[in-house]
């Protein structure tokens, strides 16, 4: 609960848009307190930028509690910061020494392309949901909900892999800027349950589809994803959507919804 | 203006079908030539776009994140209600309707509330068919809890993340729509104002919060889930985006502002610890029911660490005062018993601007009694939050905690169609006043949102297009559009060029939290509320005189962003204080310090057993009172008391 | 073959003809390490058992054929990974600190060319361009004596030793296994396969240069 107070030199990437070189810019943060956040201590540097007259630096962020997956920055080459399962918005100054440099990069893929400074676009994330990412309900047609029991194990996994916030973390941690973590996450969670058996085949390989023209890389099984994911989101379900797609690719029926893309 | 609750009539139980019975449909072969515009994306307007996507309606949903799945209901932790009774504790859909009236401190509508009741059973079934992963008994059947207090355990569940579990659930719903093209999704896009047309709500002025521009977007009705108005208080749970620009800017067109000073402090946060703090960090109520709260009982004691204070010395409060429930005291009466023993001196944690302002909230007990490993499997996630947050582990030295600005009950009028007093504007989710009158229970937020959502909007939507049927068509270069175009770009220049620029939004954001949250917080008084009626129209002249945004609006601005939201809080703000100064009486959410007994509050069902409804006349300070009584005929008002 | 077609055309697909086509060659390459140790049994056991090889045409030919089959899709999937991992990636970061890859994943892309380099010159060495023709004993003696050839098998064995364990340990991955619970033993059984073959056929050029095995 102590509180120290820290100098530290931030090299920041400031990008004015897609087709922006960009460039680092360094500014001092001075007298920052251990119990800040990372982003308060940004917020910090940032009133002051404003009262010199000088840009902000424009970083994505909502809910700050770490849950609804806006924030995201590469902070000395580690995508959220150095804490493990730990979104920026809740990394505290604590975890940083007096003194230290600090290099703030955006998510860098081609599938996020910058928006300005450390805000990336991941509306590729979206359209690899709306590929497929759903189990296909009428409003009102549910029938009562404790008619199909699950097994507690088999809801527990489908919640360990349902917890991705979709930050893009994965994407920007991995060296091919592949998205399988998160695609294979939400095939997982879906295909784990009795409710996503109908779309089960079909959801793998449109998921996959899209994940591929959105331009991300496949996966070489490094294992950076899962060390970079804030939400423990694990490999097996890369493993798992492996197994979906050869599944679906080998028990294919005509008249899908996939063969009439 | 009039305030028209068109609740239907007869058996309470028989309403709503009544109601859809005589209602108007519209065919499925016209839906797709109505346009209807949806703002938020959270589990409301979520689930609304895509309902109302998947009956065919033409859907335009706008959300100033950048997807549509990161709305602020994703940060719900607890649970959601429901009255499916499958713990046979003897709950019903009466029950919870009857616990939701008194929880609300008979300050709600019965029809509406025995309509949210009813339809709760039904989310839990949507939800579990579109996969959401809520928490199972051994057996596979759903698990359930009790949650702030409640006697039954009708409180679902999936970990810690209900919220974000159903609101994955609605977002993969919408998907399923922006994919078949019936919903047009438009993230990182700002409501910034309403188009209103002969007298109807008919489209919205947009900004592009990527390129700056500023568009606007015509529709035959427009929607508003946009959320509550909690960040009026600069701190609270609510995430830094929320703001109340889209309500305001339709309560400044003739939308009636239903009960602003119903405002819930969630008594379980973690307290703020520097000047520089940007936001609060809720830890979900559930940690009440293993955790004890309590104080020093001495002043000197409260910069000891907690482990060296002995048994004797520490002050239980909660289970000292109220014998019968203890630490599961309702929300406000826990809340502001924190205030009272912080403002006594007892206080524990960093000192911030001179006070201590947290509590204890202890697990050795629990952690004796059920081990380290039962707790861990009940609250891991919430501890382990803690401890980033905080720096110190719950396992080991107890967690502090302070109330925090959570929900806000208040917000635009709705008759039973949840339509506002503008024709054609309808308002869903914690946006509007309707469901929890004074105050909300736990675990209830989520279970309104989803009901306005998925049941009650893409109903009582279809109602109005079937009663109106063709609108005259309103093109891009009419007047009313124009001037709404115009005005937005205005307001804009305006705020980029103020005459002697000095200080951030943020500057002048904190010091109006800091006079809503002294006055106007938990524990209100006349004198102060006066005060802050005399700083904030003060204050909100510097602002638009000193406020200071760099860059251009034709760019991704986040400082143009935020002056644009603190502009209309300074406005609520007024309005908030106002309705606390005329509501004399304590109820709910709402503490007036004059009217107590025993520390109790004291409802005066007399002279204010009515829905404050403000209308806009052009100047924040004069706004015109309208009232719509409340009359109970199946709970008959009785005094809260949880002694 | 619509069917097959679709798969290979997407990332996953191609990490499974990756990992098909490299557990063919691990086989291989197993089979090839055991048949080597008849080095230490003489210049007679290894020639006999060249020439049994050499005698058996169809399954000479069927391997041969099968292999350049593995090694061709091998190549041209890994090739066409590399250049869409590439592009995907677009702007590298200025600072990159790796928090679980390892050596052996990280060189994937260097290990490759380095092995099929090696594989030419080891092919044109033994099989296609021979010092003396039928002498299979004499020409690995002689070979592994001049310590600059040495050198070159050493080296080939080293990168053949990484890519083997990644290459192992990954090909269960994509194919899809992966259970919480028998992940550590996937971890040792590509340790344990991989540190075998390459301490084995690193003992042939060493165990000449040090002169246990002479003509």
């Amino acid at each position: 609960m102590s509180e120290e107070l820290l100098n530290l030199t931030l090299h920041v990437w400031r990008q004015d848009g897609p087709n922006d070189a960009g460039r680092f810019e360094t500014h001092q943060a001075n007298g920052i307190s251990t119990h800040m956040s990372f982003l308060e201590m940004l917020d910090v540097v940032n009133e002051d930028l404003i009262e010199r007259d000088k840009s902000p630096i424009a970083f994505d962020h909502d809910c700050r509690e770490g849950i609804c997956g806006s924030c995201g920055m590469v902070v000395n080459g580690v995508a959220h910061g150095p804490q493990k399962l730990t979104t920026v918005c809740q990394l505290h100054m604590r975890q940083f020494d007096d003194g230290h440099e600090v290099w703030l990069e955006p998510w860098r893929a081609s599938g996020f392309p910058v928006v300005k400074d450390l805000v990336v676009d991941r509306s590729a994330l979206d359209r690899i949901i709306q590929a497929g990412g759903y189990i296909s309900i009428r409003t009102g047609s549910a029938s009562e909900a404790n008619e199909m029991p699950i097994a507690k194990a088999i809801a527990d996994q489908a919640m360990d892999a349902a917890e991705c916030i979709g930050c893009g973390a994965c994407v920007a941690a991995c060296p091919n800027a592949s998205a399988s973590l998160f695609t294979a996450a939400k095939i997982s969670h879906l295909s784990l349950l009795p409710q996503g058996q109908a779309e089960r085949q079909d959801r793998a390989r449109t998921m996959v589809a899209q994940m591929d023209a959105e331009g991300f890389g496949g996966c070489t099984n490094h294992g950076e994803c899962e060390a970079a994911c804030p939400k423990g989101v694990s490999l097996q379900w890369i493993a798992r959507m492996n197994r979906e797609l050869v599944r679906s690719m080998v028990r294919s029926d005509s008249g899908t919804k996939s063969g009439r893309r | 203006m009039q305030l028209r609750s068109n609740e239907p009539t007869g058996p309470i139980e028989h309403r709503w079908e009544k109601h859809k019975e005589s209602s108007k449909l519209v065919a499925p072969a016209n839906r797709r030539k109505h346009t209807v515009i949806v703002v938020g994306s959270g589990l409301a307007g979520g689930a609304a776009a895509a309902s109302l996507g998947e009956m065919g309606y033409n859907v335009k949903c706008f959300c100033y994140q950048d997807s549509p799945r990161r709305a602020h209901s994703i940060a719900a932790q607890g649970g959601i209600n429901a009255a499916k009774n499958y713990q046979n504790d003897g709950d019903s859909v009466y029950r919870l309707f009857y616990d939701t009236v008194k929880g609300g401190d008979f300050r709600s509508r019965e029809s509406n509330v025995y309509r949210l009741a009813q339809l709760s059973v039904n989310i839990i079934d949507q939800a579990v068919a579109q996969g959401v992963p809520f928490a199972r008994e051994y057996g596979g059947l759903l698990a359930n809890r009790s949650f702030g207090g409640a006697q039954v355990s009708r409180t679902f569940y999936a970990r810690g993340q209900t919220g974000q579990q159903l609101l994955l659930g609605a977002y993969q719903a919408l998907c399923r729509q922006i994919e078949e093209g019936t919903v047009e999704m438009m993230p990182r896009t700002e409501m910034l104002d309403l188009i209103v047309h002969d007298g109807r709500a008919r489209g919205i002025v947009t900004r592009c919060m990527k390129t700056g521009k500023i568009s606007p977007h015509i529709a035959d009705m427009v929607v508003l889930c946009t959320g509550g108005y909690g960040n009026v208080f600069y701190l609270s749970t609510n995430a830094k985006g929320c703001n109340c620009m889209a309500v305001w800017r339709a309560h400044r067109h003739g939308a009636a502002f239903a009960n602003p000073c119903y405002t819930q402090i969630h008594p379980t946060c973690i307290p703020q610890s520097g000047s520089y703090q940007s936001k609060l960090t809720l830890m979900s109520e559930s940690l009440r029911n293993d955790g004890r709260v309590w104080v020093p009982r001495k002043k000197e004691d409260v910069t000891k660490r907690p482990e060296d204070i002995p048994e004797e010395d520490r002050y239980y409060y909660l289970e000292e005062r109220y014998p019968a429930f203890g630490n599961l005291v309702p929300r406000d009466v826990a809340s502001r018993n924190a205030l009272y023993v912080t403002s006594e001196g007892l206080g524990v944690g960093l000192e911030v601007d001179g006070e201590r302002r947290g509590v204890y909230l202890d697990f050795s007990d629990a952690i004796n009694r059920l081990g380290e490993e039962t707790i861990r499997e009940r609250y891991g996630n919430l501890f382990d939050m803690y401890e980033r947050i905080a720096g110190d582990s719950p396992y080991k030295t107890p967690m502090r905690i302070y109330p925090a600005t959570h929900y806000t009950m208040g917000g635009l009028w709705v008759d039973y169609n949840l339509q506002t007093t503008i024709p054609g504007l309808f308002s869903g989710g914690e946006a509007n006043f309707s469901d929890h009158g004074a105050n909300r229970l736990g675990a209830s937020a989520l279970m309104q949102g989803l009901a306005d959502g998925y049941f009650v909007l893409p109903f009582t939507v279809g109602n109005y297009l079937g009663e109106v049927r063709t609108l005259p068509p309103l093109d891009e270069n009419h007047a009313d559009v124009t001037r709404a175009v115009r005005a937005v770009e205005e307001r804009i220049h305006k705020l980029m060029n103020a005459p002697e620029p000095k200080h951030a939004p943020e500057y002048f954001h904190r010091k109006l939290g800091r006079i809503i949250w002294t006055k106007c917080g938990m524990s209100r008084n006349k004198e102060g509320l006066e005060e802050a009626l005399r700083e904030i129209p003060k204050l909100r002249d510097q602002f638009w005189r000193e406020v200071k945004i760099v860059g251009s609006g034709a760019e991704l601005n986040q400082t143009l962003e935020r002056a644009g939201r603190v502009a209309d809080f300074f406005e609520l703000g007024e309005l908030m204080c106002i309705d606390a100064l005329q509501r004399e009486e304590s109820c709910g959410g709402h503490f007036r310090e004059e009217y107590e007994e025993n520390g109790e509050a004291l409802r005066d069902d007399e002279r204010f057993s009515h829905v404050s409804a403000w209308e806009w006349t052009g100047n924040p300070g004069e706004p015109r009172l309208h009232k719509e009584p409340l009359t109970f005929e199946y709970v008959k008002p009785s005094k809260r008391s949880y002694k | 073959m619509q069917r097959a077609l679709t798969l290979h055309q997407t990332t996953i697909g191609k990490k499974v003809v990756m990992a098909l086509s490299g557990l063919i060659i691990v086989g291989f390459v197993i089979g090839h390490f055991l048949g080597n140790l008849n080095l230490y049994r003489g210049q007679e056991a290894l020639d006999d058992y060249a020439h049994l090889l050499q005698s058996l045409t169809p399954v000479l030919w069927g391997t041969r054929l099968l292999l350049l089959f593995a090694f061709g899709a091998h190549i041209v999937s890994a090739f066409s990974l590399w250049s869409r991992n590439m592009k995907a990636r677009g702007s590298r970061y200025k600072k990159h600190q790796d928090m679980a890859t390892d050596y052996a994943a990280r060189t994937m892309y260097w290990s490759g060319p380095i092995l099929l380099l090696f594989v030419v010159y080891h092919l044109l060495h033994f099989t296609i361009l021979p010092e003396h023709p039928g002498e299979v004993y004499r020409n690995v003696v002689e070979g592994f004596q001049n310590p600059w050839i040495a050198g070159v098998y050493i080296t080939g064995n080293i990168a053949l030793g990484f890519h083997l364990f990644h290459g192992i340990f990954s090909a269960a991955q994509t194919l899809g296994a992966n259970h919480p619970r028998y992940n550590a033993y996937r971890r040792d059984a590509a340790i344990a396969i991989s540190a075998a073959i390459t301490l084995g056929n690193l003992s042939f050029p060493i165990s000449v240069l040090a002169g246990f095995v002479t003509l």
